[in-house]
């Protein structure tokens, strides 16, 4: 749907829960189900696999063609490609997660083992790295045993003293295009560009795009972007070309974690509720979906996520909100004042289509 | 609202004149490839599902097989580089060939040790070397072992102890 | 593991689904450490204090699998009244000469053995032209140390087994205090949880932790499975971490059962094929040791000297002749001792840091480097491409142009003047290779594995693949040399070198060459089994283990029935060595009786109706031996071992908790200290392993132990991203964004101490050079406390070098080489170094840098000669 069809009163529907926004997209009532990516972060192992297979399918130029700074660290823990763009259609973030010693609980999607406190996998002791060497107290000589017994036992070696105690997580997860029931970048693309395609997902068609931009604000999640060496935008197509020919998307094939899932997106969210309930019964009670609510602000994702942790934490945004959730609402208020602009906006944005 | 060229998107896997059963080049884990050839070029490399290795999944690397067989940046050409000189040059295969040949058997001729000091048979040569193997296929090992063995070359290595 | 071998961490990842629990133990925190269930940090090089402690742990509680050791291990064999313990003599062991550097293991023998010949993966250091040979040594003594110098880090099945002749004396009650197990127990009964802790730095909570988790979760209905890769190979001790975790699955009865076992992860995709059929100087196809000048006059000494008598190495004759078949056809012949003459003899260490020295000495003229970067990959850089720069050849086959063939031109050793490209004599010539996709083979995966690849282009311009290069250079020596009558050109003109070849480059058939691996019989028809061969020149097999894999004239490695169509063995994917078995020794999976150890852990078991094994897997026994078979005074070969002796390379059959021999550095792994140290050992007044190699020249300078000048610990590894050398990973645009530059890895601990600022730069000195690297500072990284000092660890990534799209300083160039001396392999994965903010010194300021560092820590100077 454009925003034409929006202003126009053919629009379909631009938030809230909704079924079947395929058919709501105006394809015929049998049209494949609706397909997607459950990507469990708790069995993530950073690999990048599906960043380059991703790249590898879809010829996607190397993330820093359009930057001066190419192959330079980010900083960022392992994560040299930053954010998802233009270039980087699947992006793995790397999270190194600092917490006082014994207050971190979650288990990474492991079972309770009475290892660690929750059984979390960490890197604790450590931390008091301000002692300085000292060069006169290398260990004294003489028989072995007696050299054990010479050192002070004060509980102190192996570990660091307990105040100075830090524990570490390390959080990966691939970051995708949500492909959201109500999706702001097609909602707000004035050429078409951008579609519903018959399994539910949205995809740019590069042969229609402008490179307007005007997609790139409305993404909620900060997805879609325009690439410089050739002006269109770009983002994730979840593989639109493969799935006609029944193959699942590189990304998906690639994951050798399986933390990437494709399929129907019923199953899906049925495996991913599993998921979250033998989590939970672990004792993982960090674990969350994420973009799973129909309820949410963009009814819920064709691409959805179990994190071990808020969203933020991840740099995914805590509540987004499909941008043009309020648009009908906007548009009759700026009708009533301004139709003449407005109609003359949409009208150049139409023609431009051309 | 699709595009004729949305309308008429497939996988360009379809177009591949045949799909080869191969094997990831990078570890040793040894995972299962396929590899789609089209006009006698590779135009994509995915994971075998067949595998029991690795039901069809590639690591970073072994996702960047496509990219590793059609690089740019890969040389096809002999490339020479004569004593004390400052630049590559060309050369002719043949003539590499027969160069090398021909360095061979002289530096296995100056290297040649038929006893040691006590009079023992050596029947070797310690003039030339080899390095390398790991990454090569086992018929490959195979006939390196055998020629410098017939040479008398013991001195041959590979990535095992690195 | 999910670091550098992920799509096989796909299968750890299922085992945590359904249970497992994931332990990782490492120094750094990984992305195998952020889904494991539990994380130990450690120091590097502190690993058999580790093992030492949970075989303490499992002796001292009485943990062992009793049965499981009564049954298949040498436990209770009486060890020799001469033997000292490290206990009683200050961390050595009887045997050492102290002038030599080299142990006589005649006083580690078993009571009631004669000693006399270990069979293969037989290492020869023996009269190592790296030391100084020790004075007038006996012929016998000489043989006992080459013998000594055994070892296995090929991996794969060789075997170990000493020759030993007469049967031990045993105390099946295991209170002899003499038997193994009671000499094990006392030795290792100082690595108390707390001796553990404060010489690891863990804390004795974890390793208890650990050593709780891997008892309770072995024994008749639980196995657990140790997985290893370089990080236990790359150390002067690295052959002894792997029997510490032997020692430590046999005793708890993890071996030769499912999921179980010690597993390596190899770095390569043939880097197992590679040394079974070994481009190795010291091995022969199937891990039959090279013959050595004083040793082996005949075929028959090589075999007396280096054959057990019993056991599947006592048919070493059989494997013997039958390679010399293959490689000399006709001209191999009883008469003329089936060619064995042909073969070159060994008569010291010519491993690759030694073919370096000789490089750099001009001994040797000519190098060819073949899917190999040493420029990069190999420890000590500056030695690698001093070693290249005074060739008087070069020849460097890659499909990327790598450091090692561009060093003349841009090496480090250029920019600092110890070089100059005009004085540089080497004639180098590159050859493109034929990548993965452009010629048909097999590689040998890391589980033994032997996959078939299909040739699916042709190999574009000048690229050739390596069995047409050698297939026509061999071709073209031959010619040049037809009609010769040196005899010493015999070897070469009677080799059988005659593939056909197709296409318009003639190339060789594949599928020829690994034809005559398998193996013919006398009527030209393939062979389907090893234990078909002969000695008697009426069969031929290229590498004895791989008969088999041409299994009636079918190649058996391109089998691909679908692993969703078989079992969980799937047996009928490609073809494992030997005989298709996928679990080596599985006959330890039944007990004495041949019964499954529990129903849940049932592999293979003696179907008594039938009269057979039979199983999920291919029995690793022969088919019909009845468990309660007992052989006859004076059996040889298989025939000399019982019903319940399941480990059938070994001449006893058992599984060896004590090395009588086979082993350079002593019959039992001991904690030694990294030679490059920050500590002292605290378990040990022995220092470092007293029989490691080291290399004592100008351009190989060492840290000396607990130095104040270098008082941090680096370890070098690989990242996902890239791989190895990156040669295959740098030049490629979508991995070399994935991890752009080279870096080191500091806590924030050391970057306080120091100064250091995340991504600004950083200067790593030590004896050998100084590099630089971007500073990422991660919590990941933890400062342990080590007795009373604070060690701080370094981790360098090692994939970097100057060509390419991603570049950097190559880790590698810090490091020096000093070796295990059973496998020649050098300690790369420990060492010690300075930090500094900072890029590193220019030209020819690096150089005076990098003395000044020297002489400040009383090391000799450096230099290129």
């Amino acid at each position: 749907m454009s925003l034409f069809e929006a202003f126009s009163g053919t629009a379909n529907s631009l938030s809230g829960p909704l079924p079947d926004p395929t058919t709501d997209a105006g394809w015929s009532g049998d049209h494949p189900k609706r397909v997607g990516f459950f990507t469990d972060t708790s069995v993530c192992i950073g690999c990048k696999a599906c960043e380059v297979a991703c790249k590898e399918w879809n010829l996607v130029p190397d993330d820093g063609t359009d930057a001066s700074d190419l192959y330079r660290l980010t900083g960022m823990s392992y994560d040299n490609t930053g954010d998802l763009g233009s270039s980087t259609w699947r992006h793995v973030a790397f999270i190194e997660d600092v917490r006082p010693h014994g207050s971190a609980t979650a288990a990474h999607g492991g079972q309770q083992t009475g290892f660690l406190p929750a059984g979390l996998p960490a890197v604790h002791g450590g931390g008091n790295g301000h002692t300085p060497r000292d060069a006169d107290t290398a260990p004294p000589g003489g028989g072995t045993v007696d050299l054990l017994s010479l050192l002070p036992d004060d509980g102190a070696h192996g570990q660091q003293t307990p105040d100075d105690e830090r524990d570490v997580r390390w959080l990966m997860a691939s970051d995708v295009c949500k492909h959201c029931t109500h999706a702001g970048c097609l909602d707000v693309c004035p050429t078409g560009a951008l579609f519903r395609t018959e399994f539910g997902t949205v995809v740019v068609q590069d042969d229609i795009c402008n490179g307007c931009g005007y997609c790139v604000p409305s993404c909620p999640y900060g997805v879609i972007d325009v690439r410089e060496s050739d002006g269109g935008a770009h983002k994730c197509t979840l593989c639109y070309d493969r799935l006609g020919e029944g193959l699942e998307p590189a990304c998906a094939k690639a994951c050798p974690t399986n933390s990437i899932q494709f399929g129907d997106l019923d199953e899906l969210q049925a495996a991913a509720d599993a998921r979250l309930a033998e989590l939970h019964g672990r004792g993982v009670h960090e674990a969350r979906l994420y973009g799973r609510d129909p309820d949410d602000g963009v009814g819920g994702d064709g691409a959805f996520f179990l994190l071990l942790d808020e969203p933020e934490v991840y740099g995914m945004p805590p509540d987004p909100i499909v941008t043009t959730r309020d648009l009908p609402e906007m548009w009759r208020n700026a009708a009533l004042t301004a139709v003449g602009l407005g109609a003359a906006v949409v009208a150049a944005f139409w023609g431009g289509r051309r | 609202m699709q595009s004729p060229r949305t309308k008429a998107l497939g996988p360009r896997t379809d177009a591949a004149d045949e799909v080869v059963k191969s094997v990831c080049p990078y570890c040793a884990v040894g995972c299962g490839q396929d590899v789609y050839v089209r006009d006698g070029r590779v135009t994509q490399i995915e994971g075998d599902p067949d595998s029991p290795v690795s039901r069809g999944r590639l690591c970073p690397k072994g996702s960047a097989s496509t990219s590793l067989v059609t690089s740019p940046s890969r040389v096809t050409t002999v490339r020479y580089r004569r004593p004390y000189g400052t630049e590559w040059e060309d050369l002719d295969l043949d003539t590499a060939v027969d160069m090398i040949a021909d360095r061979v058997i002289d530096a296995r001729r100056k290297g040649w040790q038929d006893t040691d000091d006590s009079g023992r048979v050596l029947r070797r040569t310690l003039g030339f070397s080899s390095l390398g193997g790991a990454t090569l296929d086992n018929e490959e090992n195979y006939l390196i072992k055998k020629l410098f063995m017939a040479l008398g070359a013991i001195q041959v290595e590979n990535q095992a102890r690195i | 593991m999910a670091e550098a071998h992920p799509v096989g961490f796909q299968w750890v990842m299922e085992a945590k689904k359904r249970g497992a629990k994931i332990i990782h133990v490492d120094p750094r925190f990984t992305r195998t450490s952020a889904v494991a269930d539990m994380h130990v940090p450690f120091r590097a090089g502190a690993d058999i204090a580790f093992l030492g402690g949970l075989i303490n742990y499992v002796l001292s509680e009485g943990k062992d699998f009793r049965e499981y050791v009564t049954t298949f291990t040498n436990a209770a064999a009486i060890v020799g009244e001469d033997f000292v313990d490290t206990e009683d003599m200050a961390g050595l062991f009887s045997g050492f000469n102290a002038e030599t550097g080299r142990y006589d293991p005649i006083s580690w023998q078993i009571e009631g053995v004669e000693y006399e010949a270990p069979a293969a993966g037989m290492r020869d250091h023996w009269e190592s032209d790296l030391r100084s040979d020790g004075p007038g040594q006996s012929e016998q003594g000489e043989l006992r140390e080459h013998h000594a110098a055994m070892a296995s880090d090929t991996g794969g099945g060789a075997g170990d087994a000493a020759n030993a002749t007469g049967a031990p004396v045993r105390d099946e009650t295991l209170q002899h205090p003499r038997c193994v197990y009671q000499v094990l127990k006392r030795h290792y009964a100082r690595y108390t949880p707390e001796a553990v802790s404060r010489v690891c730095g863990m804390s004795a909570e974890q390793f208890l932790e650990v050593a709780h988790a891997i008892t309770e979760n072995s024994g008749r209905d639980r196995t657990t499975a140790w997985v290893y890769s370089v990080g236990w190979t790359h150390h002067s001790v690295g052959a002894q971490y792997i029997r510490g975790a032997a020692i430590l699955q046999t005793l708890l009865g993890n071996m030769g059962r499912p999921g179980g076992g010690i597993l390596a992860l190899r770095g390569h995709a043939s880097i197992q094929g590679s040394t079974d059929i070994p481009t190795l100087y010291d091995l022969l196809p199937g891990y039959i040791p090279m013959p050595n000048a004083h040793l082996h006059d005949t075929l028959r000494s090589f075999l007396d000297a280096d054959a057990a008598k019993t056991g599947f190495w006592g048919n070493m004759d059989t494997y013997v002749v039958s390679l010399l078949k293959a490689w000399w056809g006709d001209a191999a012949t009883a008469e003329n001792d089936w060619a064995f003459d042909y073969l070159p003899r060994l008569t010291g260490d010519h491993g690759t840091y030694g073919i370096v020295r000789d490089q750099i000495d001009r001994k040797t003229y000519g190098y060819f480097v073949v899917g190999e970067n040493p420029a990069i990959g190999h420890a000590n850089g500056k030695m690698q491409r001093l070693g290249l720069a005074n060739l008087e050849w070069l020849v460097v086959r890659d499909m990327q142009m790598i450091e090692t063939a561009t060093f003349w031109k841009d090496g480090p050793e250029i920019e600092t003047g110890e070089l100059a490209t005009e004085d540089i004599g080497t004639e180098v010539f590159f050859l493109p290779c034929a990548n993965h996709t452009e010629k048909a083979g097999t590689f040998t995966n890391t589980q033994r594995l032997l996959q078939w690849r299909r040739e699916a282009v042709h190999p574009p311009g000048d690229a050739r693949s390596e069995l047409h290069f050698y297939f026509h250079l061999g071709k073209r020596i031959r010619e040049k040399l037809a009609g010769s009558t040196d005899e010493r050109d015999r070897p070469l003109l009677d080799l059988t070198w005659d593939y056909p070849t197709f296409g318009v480059q003639d190339e060789p058939d594949p599928e020829s060459v690994l034809a005559e691996i398998n193996g013919y019989d006398a009527d030209g028809e393939h062979l389907s089994s090893y234990t078909q061969l002969k000695a008697d020149g009426s069969t031929s097999a290229g590498c004895w283990i791989y008969t088999g894999v041409y299994a009636d004239g079918v190649n058996q490695a391109d089998r691909r029935k679908p692993g969703s169509e078989q079992d969980w063995v799937a047996a009928e994917w490609g073809w494992a060595w030997p005989a298709n078995r996928r679990t080596l020794y599985n006959r330890a999976s039944a007990d004495a009786e041949g019964r499954p150890w529990s129903e849940r852990k049932a592999l293979v078991w003696w179907d008594a109706e039938n009269e057979t094994w039979t199983g999920h897997d291919i029995p690793d026994f022969e088919a019909t031996k009845s468990p309660s078979y007992v052989p006859a005074e004076g059996a040889t070969r298989q025939d000399a071992l019982a019903g319940t002796d399941a480990f059938i390379m070994q001449a006893d059959g058992k599984a060896w908790l004590y090395a009588p021999a086979g082993l350079a550095d002593g019959p039992m792994p001991t904690h030694y200290e990294p030679v490059e140290s920050p500590v002292a050992n605290l378990l040990h007044d022995q220092q470092d392993n007293p029989a490691l190699e080291r290399i004592d020249r100008a351009w190989n300078r060492i840290n000396p132990s607990q130095s104040e000048v270098y008082p941090y610990v680096f370890l070098t590894y690989r990242l996902t991203e890239h791989h190895t050398a990156g040669g295959m990973s740098r030049f490629l645009p979508y991995l070399a964004e994935l991890q752009p530059e080279f870096f080191c890895e500091i806590s924030p601990a050391l970057a306080a101490e120091r100064g250091l600022e995340h991504l600004g730069w950083a200067t790593l000195i030590s004896a050998r050079t100084a590099i630089e690297a971007r500073v990422v500072v991660t919590e990941r990284m933890k400062p342990l406390r080590i007795g009373d000092h604070v060690v701080h660890q370094i981790g360098l990534p090692y994939h970097w070098g100057s060509n390419g799209l991603s570049t950097g300083d190559p880790a590698n160039d810090l490091l020096g080489v000093v070796m295990d001396p059973n496998v020649h392999i050098q300690e790369s994965k420990v060492a010690t170094c300075d930090i500094q903010p900072g890029r590193r010194p220019r030209g020819p300021a690096l150089l005076e840098f990098v003395e000044s560092y020297r002489r400040k820590a009383g090391v000799e100077p450096g230099g290129i000669t």
